[in-house]
């Protein structure tokens, strides 16, 4: 169970950022994952005040606050038209509309979950994170970097040419996912981002040039296979270590080919 | 601390604990179609409408509704009436206690999407458990609705 001793809407992001130094204290994101957890807290440090909410797009970025929520993200015309819909498809099957509805960005980035649809496709795209002590960082630095207590305050994707996929494979519509796979191809070179392996989503990169050349079933599928061989699986309860290497094969072979033909 | 949280569409003033729940907050205020029916923020029976928005209350706290808008079935009996017998009709309540989270996410999708197809009422509703039936006499019944509807129109 979650207790809380005293609750907070912070005022600014350094008050936020100096409670959060309290080992006691935590930042609220939807609190969808917080209050599943045997938990008690000194104080809860709400973010909901600080405009961070929004959704903007530049020329050359499109810039994600960190309380923007799953559905925000399901419904946003820019990103999803930039990302050819692979961000929607990368929520939409996440629980229900209702839980979309207050689940965060920040909090599902934060976490690093190793199943985070999320995570995956955000990989699979040209993201930044921006903390507030740390500043800009990749988005792959972060997800590799030890949780520390700063704050996480937006999330920044570049807006280079894309074309971009995202697949999942779930045993039922609106469970965890046993695999997540993002396919993108940006400034030309094609890269996965496979997740739920059951550990966090890493990128693997078409650095042998195998789809260089034309995009074909067969180089899609050789991508699937390098992918595949590059990645470590692991076995839980959804699935096993080997069945993971499979749906990496064949997922991402599809991804490509949805990708290629955009 | 204190709340003011505006009930069903009236000015409610409360002292609440840091943590409580919204949902536990509304049962206390007499809002007792608002159920639990997990633990794992997942079945949608607890479902409100905050601010319009359809949302889980019990994963908000009742600080953080402090200054918004909250509706229950409580407060939207005329709007729930207008389709709730085409899914009796069709026998889709067994227990009925999913029922509630249903109909009030039935009503944000009504809202947000006035003629919904099959396909966009089953994403929308994907996130109300129900334990008894197969969802089917719940998408039959809003179908139905939705004709007559269209009938009258
Ligand atoms: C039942 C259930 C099913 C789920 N299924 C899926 C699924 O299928 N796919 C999927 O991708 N995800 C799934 N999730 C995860 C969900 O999508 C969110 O990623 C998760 O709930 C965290 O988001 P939140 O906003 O609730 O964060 P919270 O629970 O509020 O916070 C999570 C952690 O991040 C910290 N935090 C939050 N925001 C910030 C910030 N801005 N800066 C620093 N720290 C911060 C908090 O202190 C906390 O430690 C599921 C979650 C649940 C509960
Ligand atoms: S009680 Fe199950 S989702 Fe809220
Ligand atoms: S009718 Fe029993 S849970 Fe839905």
């Amino acid at each position: 169970m979650l207790t809380i001793r005293n609750y907070v809407k912070a005022k600014s992001l350094e008050e936020a950022y100096e409670l959060n130094q309290m080992k006691t204290n935590r930042i609220l994101g939807g609190m969808m994952w917080l209050r599943m957890m045997h938990l008690n807290v000194g104080t809860a440090i709400d973010l909901c005040d600080l405009g961070l909410n929004t959704i903007e797009e530049t020329d050359d970025e499109i810039i994600l606050g960190a309380m923007v929520t799953l559905r925000q993200l399901e419904l946003s015309a820019c990103l999803n038209t930039y990302t050819h819909g692979a961000v929607a498809d990368a929520v939409r099957d996440i629980v229900g509309v209702q839980f979309r509805n207050t689940a965060t960005l920040g909090g599902s980035i934060f976490g690093r979950y190793g199943f985070s649809d999320v995570l995956t496709v955000f990989l699979a795209l040209d993201t930044e994170v921006e903390l507030f002590k740390a500043g800009r960082v990749p988005l792959a630095e972060f997800a590799a970097m030890k949780k520390d207590r700063d704050l996480l305050v937006r999330l920044i994707v570049k807006k280079k040419p894309l074309q971009a996929a995202y697949l999942s494979m779930r045993g039922s519509r609106t469970d965890f996912p046993i695999l997540t796979c993002g396919v993108s191809r940006i400034d030309g070179v094609y890269r996965a981002s496979i997740g739920a392996r059951p550990g966090p989503a890493v990128v693997v990169e078409d650095e042998t040039g195998l789809l260089a050349g034309e995009i074909t079933e067969e180089s899609a599928a050789a991508f699937g296979e390098y992918v595949a061989e590059t990645i470590r699986t692991g076995t839980n309860l959804r699935g096993s270590a080997a069945y993971r290497k499979h749906l990496t094969k064949v997922l991402t072979a599809r991804g490509v080919l949805e990708a290629a033909a955009q | 601390m204190e709340i003011k949280i505006k009930l069903n569409g009236r000015q409610v003033a409360a002292s609440v604990e840091p943590d409580m729940l919204l949902i536990d907050f509304l049962r206390k205020q007499g809002c007792v179609s608002v159920k639990c029916g997990c633990e794992t923020t997942n079945c949608g029976l607890c479902t409100v409408l905050m601010d319009e928005v359809p949302v889980l209350s019990c994963a908000v706290l009742a600080a953080r509704a402090d200054g918004h808008s909250i509706f229950t079935l409580e407060g939207l009996r005329e709007e729930a009436s207008e389709f709730v017998g085409f899914i009796a009709d069709q026998g889709a309540d067994q227990c009925g206690f999913c029922n509630p989270g249903f109909v009030m996410n039935t009503i944000a999708l009504l809202r947000e999407n006035p003629d919904p197809t099959d396909d966009e009422i089953r994403a929308y509703l994907a996130g109300n458990l129900c334990r008894c039936s197969g969802y089917d006499g719940q998408l039959r019944g809003i179908r139905t609705f939705l004709e007559s509807r269209r009938g009258k129109a």
